[in-house]
């Protein structure tokens, strides 16, 4: 059972830091800010995702789950909207 | 070596070679952005010499909050940096290069003839964690143990507070700080503004409440306090108080009155300034903070508006 859970968490931690990889190295190397916004949101969602669904086997408790999954929504809502006003920003002045 | 030792070294060669970058690069926003991330990565090596009191006020202060302030300044110097080409002269730079790189030596001195075992009073705390019925021993330390400077370190807050609204001009003075924040009230940040405060506010709460026991206080809770008012004033749906109302200036001073009323019952009823009866040690402690969050938060809140510039 117990080696079932650290699979599942050595699996799914090292998917989310994947992401964080591709995401980090598309938020260096793409052309432009909407693209770049593009990766950086694959890290933020699905990267920290993935952290987070490794590390749900481990918690402690009911509590300590649900804490990390409130850690990951607010990191979305937190990253939806900064990207929105990003892309906005960059729409209204023009800049690439 | 282990996978933590690995991880722990590239922290820190990531930690410095930041430092050195933020000092180096000549653009001011870069500056600040490494900056943010210098504080965020100092955050992690504090959880990694499980200092997680330190972690929380360094992200949120270092990290958060001063970020959004030098941020500000950065912004405001934009133009000012474009016109002002001049720049100091050689000896100028070299006088103070050396007096920084003595400084350094000096540091670097006095951290290398300590004692290897460093005179400590943590089995000390930790003997008398008791003592107010608190199990966290930095909430200990900084509430009863060191009281004084935790009291003395709420008026510097409070100092800084009356020097950035002594920037206001003459006409401005008594008005609100920074200005008017518009943004479209179906958009997404008033979304956010609309959303998040609620949760924000818990978490502010949970946060000094569960710093009795596990890391976290005053401090860490008032400045999510804090984030979650400046959001809301960001996003235009509220707008900063004037700085002549009077239960801002009440909430201002709250914290602080309230600790140094406790301190001098100390002096009258217990055996010494800031001493607590023991018997209502927690009590006490808890009630200086509930005053001390609000106050931080709006210390914290009214040090990113700025000072005073407009009346409407």
């Amino acid at each position: 059972m117990n080696l079932a859970r650290d699979i599942m968490t050595i699996a799914c931690v090292s998917t989310g830091a994947f992401f964080f990889l591709a995401g980090t190295v598309g938020l260096l190397r793409f052309p432009d800010t909407l693209t770049r916004l593009h990766a950086l949101t694959k890290a933020d969602n699905l990267g920290l995702g993935f952290v987070v669904l490794g590390l749900l086997p481990q918690a402690e408790g009911l509590r300590d789950g649900l804490k990390l999954i409130s850690i990951w929504m607010f990191a979305l809502l937190a990253g939806a909207t900064v990207s929105q006003l990003i892309a906005r920003a960059v729409r209204r002045s023009g800049a690439r | 070596m282990s996978i933590a030792t690995v991880f722990e070294i590239a922290l820190a060669a990531v930690v410095l070679g930041l430092a050195i970058w933020t000092i180096a690069v000549p653009e001011t926003y870069s500056a600040t952005v490494g900056f943010v991330a210098y504080g965020l990565l100092v955050a992690l090596i504090w959880v990694r010499l499980d200092a997680v009191d330190v972690a929380l006020t360094e992200a949120a202060i270092g990290g958060g909050l001063g970020g959004v302030v030098l941020l500000g300044a950065a912004a405001r110097l934009r133009d000012a940096e474009a016109t002002a080409a001049e720049r100091p002269d050689r000896s100028t730079r070299l006088i103070a290069a050396i007096l920084s790189a003595s400084i350094a030596a000096a540091l670097a001195f006095a951290i290398l003839i300590l004692p290897d075992y460093a005179p400590t009073l943590a089995p000390a705390v930790v003997a008398n964690a008791g003592a107010t019925g608190m199990a966290n021993p930095v909430t200990n330390v900084l509430m009863a143990f060191r009281g004084l400077d935790t009291m003395l370190e709420k008026v510097v807050l409070l100092l800084a507070v009356v020097g950035v609204w002594s920037l206001a001009s003459d006409r401005a003075w008594g008005g609100r700080p920074g200005p008017r924040h518009e943004a479209d009230p179906n958009g997404v940040l008033a979304f956010l503004a609309r959303l998040l405060p609620p949760a924000g506010i818990v978490v502010g709460i949970y946060m000094l409440w569960t710093g009795a026991d596990h890391p976290g206080g005053a401090f860490q809770g008032g400045a999510v306090l804090a984030s979650m008012w400046l959001l809301v004033i960001m996003a235009g749906l509220a707008d900063t108080p004037p700085v002549s109302s009077r239960w801002l200036r009440f909430i201002l001073v709250a914290g602080p009155c309230l600790f140094l009323v406790v301190g001098l019952g100390g002096l009258c009823f217990g055996a010494a300034f800031l001493a607590y009866p023991v018997a209502f040690a927690k009590p006490l402690i808890l009630g200086i903070e509930v005053a001390m969050i609000l106050t931080i938060a709006a210390t914290l809140a009214l040090l990113l508006a700025g000072a005073p510039e407009r009346n409407t």
